[in-house]
């Protein structure tokens, strides 16, 4: 950045090379008028700057609030904001992991998050397999209808998942399904799909056809082209789909109570539920908030290259 | 080591009996195991061990797709070469392709038919008569257009301009910054939800005010606001937490934008005389208008189709539902299917010129 902005001065000299000879001499360098244009930006600059900071803190202060107030005894929380808490940081009384042992145990957060996770996992790891499979025939293999097919995906990527809700619940009720584990993978990874099929073909069909025919040349199976070199090379479109279907089904409220139900709860099925029982509990909501949080912030700050990826990636979805 | 054994257990495995007997064999306990384990999962989840649950969960749900691929393939390995390559392709199509008609083409084309029912009658149009002539239903229409047109517009523009302003801080605050205002897309509706009605919390006056809003504005003097219930007011309050958590998406699709302006495009402007906001406006914008158009789309559909935030802050009470909360609540607290399945196929209208032009970018662009 710093040397964009240098490289950009030294050509805006340059441009205005001949206007400014006479400046030049007079000032003896060409220091002075660029000088004074870094003034006026600095200047024009404070404005700026404080919108910055105002943006910033709108965007962190509650997220912030959340997090402080989850450590502090339900007193402390009724009795004084969050931010007087935390200019008095050194009264102790006022911390506390009880929140977080309430939430998790008697309100059930730790059994969520263990059906969150057990949910969240197969619905992230069977979309993607079945998706790289059809990519794959899709990009590189020959059959009628290839065409039709792709577009038909590409369709599917925008239906509302309104539309399925309805008759996919009543088969559900019909067969028992309602309210499983496996039923909640297959609606996920039916859902999933078309998003996935797109980024994966839009890898997989970019990979150099020469690769693919000196090793189909070499006696390789289609399933040996494959797993051997289709996959290893789409790690990173796999790990982009991986990030966003992860977060998107750990996130979903939708999919979860009208599949799941809330007899079992997952973490956003519970948090909801909290928060229409104990509206005002804020101890329980702000430790309870948290906990559903961890694993996507933690997703976040440790892989936050693919993550803004992934999101990019993910933001067509219907 | 394996330069030795690996070609005469290829050869062994290679003939033609012994390579039906394994994918038969390995398809049969691929049944078995996903079967029996799906079955398992369905009767005894809730009273079985849970590490017993979860690890039958997981070898279900991740090892049996490979291991129905692997067998699958098997069987298509046994045919003549020609005859598998024809049967491959539908091998590896196969379980999306069943996917993808039971989860989204079947269930599309049925909630189009059940919207012309009620509790098992044909009523014809009637339910999309309830959605735009009933009373009940202004309201939600109102809410939904205004959620579509601000939320999308604020987003978008606040993403635009701290783009723009950020571009000119140095490296490091550059990223931190961004990432601050990214940060809220790893967090759930939900989350965002309870993270912003503790913003908006409320208690009467003379108590201490524990939710930021009306800490601020008892300071300056004013009573507390009960915020989520005065309408129409309250509506903007709850956009907000969209907009909160849509604009870093913005942000980071326009920054690579506004840097994917040419240099002496804007210094060509700056020559001819025009300042900073002048040349964001005549040059910048422009140059970026497609992005910025995408942009907008992209979370106007998003927008459409999210009922999270109301179902939590209000369950759309005090005038604030929208149509995607009242499909959820038609179709799944009242139990009216067929209105239900008349305002999925609502949402679903409104989102077709997207899909049509998907569709033709999509063909212009691969085959």
């Amino acid at each position: 950045m710093a040397q964009n902005t240098a490289t950009q001065q030294q050509e805006h000299a340059e441009g205005l090379a001949a206007r400014e000879s006479e400046l030049r001499h007079a000032a003896g360098a060409r220091g002075s008028i660029l000088g004074s244009m870094k003034a006026k930006r600095i200047i024009g600059g404070i404005p700026v700057r404080i919108f910055v900071i105002v943006i910033l803190a709108i965007w962190t202060l509650p997220t912030m609030g959340l997090l402080v107030s989850s450590f502090r005894t339900q007193t402390a929380i009724q009795q004084s904001g969050w931010w007087v808490g935390l200019f008095n940081f050194t009264n102790f009384e006022q911390w506390t992991l009880a929140n977080y042992d309430r939430v998790l145990t008697a309100d059930g957060m730790a059994g969520a998050f263990f059906n969150s996770i057990l949910i969240t996992l197969p619905a992230t790891v069977i979309p993607i397999t079945m998706a790289a499979f059809a990519a794959y025939a899709v990009s590189w293999m020959k059959f009628p209808g290839r065409q039709f097919l792709f577009v038909m995906i590409v369709g599917l990527l925008i239906v509302p998942l309104q539309m399925a809700l309805i008759p996919v619940l009543r088969v559900y009720t019909a067969n028992n399904i309602s309210g499983t584990f496996v039923g909640m993978w297959l609606a996920h990874t039916g859902f999933g799909l078309p998003l996935a099929t797109y980024i994966m073909y839009g890898y997989i069909s970019g990979i150099p056809k020469s690769i693919l025919e000196s090793a189909y040349a070499d006696g390789a199976t289609p399933w040996m082209l494959f797993t051997r070199l289709i996959l290893p090379l789409s790690v990173p479109a796999i790990a982009s789909f991986a990030i966003f279907q992860f977060l998107w089904v750990w996130n979903d409220l939708l999919v979860a109570l009208v599949f799941f139900g809330t007899r079992r709860p997952i973490v956003t099925t519970r948090l909801a539920e909290l928060v229409g029982s104990r509206g005002q509990s804020w101890h329980v909501l702000t430790s309870g908030a948290f906990v559903t949080m961890i694993v996507p912030l933690i997703i976040f700050f440790s892989m936050q290259r693919y993550f803004v990826r992934g999101m990019m990636a993910g933001s067509v979805k219907g | 080591m394996s330069d030795i054994t690996k070609p005469t257990l290829r050869e062994r495995l290679d003939s033609v009996p012994a390579r039906i007997t394994l994918s038969i064999v390995s398809m049969v306990v691929t049944v078995v195991v996903l079967g029996g384990g799906f079955v398992y999962l369905r009767d005894n989840a809730a009273t079985a061990p849970r590490v017993i649950v979860a690890l039958t969960a997981l070898t279900i749900g991740v090892g049996g797709i490979w291991a129905l691929y692997f067998s699958l393939n098997g069987l298509a390995e046994v045919l003549p070469e020609t005859a598998r390559d024809k049967v491959l392709p539908w091998v590896f199509l196969g379980p999306a392709l069943v996917s993808l008609g039971f989860f989204l083409v079947w269930p599309s084309l049925n909630t189009l038919w059940l919207s012309f029912f009620e509790r098992g009658e044909y009523v014809g149009l009637a339910n999309y008569i309830f959605i735009f002539q009933s009373s009940a239903m202004r309201t939600v229409l109102v809410n939904t257009v205004l959620w579509v047109v601000l939320v999308p517009t604020v987003a978008t523009s606040l993403g635009l301009l701290i783009a723009v302003m950020t571009d000119r801080f140095s490296t490091t605050s550059e990223k931190v910054v961004k990432s601050l205002i990214f940060l809220p897309m790893a967090i759930s509706f939900v989350g965002a939800s309870v993270i912003w009605r503790f913003v908006y919390a409320y208690q009467p006056p003379g108590l201490p005010q524990i939710g930021l809003l009306n800490a601020i504005v008892t300071f300056f003097g004013a009573d507390p606001v009960a915020w989520i219930i005065i309408r129409p007011w309250n509506n903007l309050l709850l956009m907000f937490i969209m907009v909160w958590l849509q604009t870093g998406f913005a942000m980071v699709i326009l920054s690579a934008a506004v840097k994917g302006v040419p240099k002496d495009l804007l210094e060509a402007a700056r020559i001819d005389g025009a300042n900073e906001v002048r040349s964001f406006f005549s040059v910048t914008i422009p140059y970026i208008a497609g992005t910025i158009l995408t942009v907008g789309t992209t979370i106007l559909f998003l927008v459409l189709k999210i009922f999270d935030v109301v179902y939590v802050m209000t369950s759309g009470q005090h005038g604030t539902n929208i149509v995607a909360l009242r499909m959820y609540q038609e179709a799944f607290q009242f139990r009216n299917f067929g209105r239900g399945s008349a305002l999925a196929v609502f949402l679903f209208v409104v989102v077709i010129p997207l899909l049509i032009q998907n569709v033709r970018s999509m063909r212009e662009k691969s085959f």
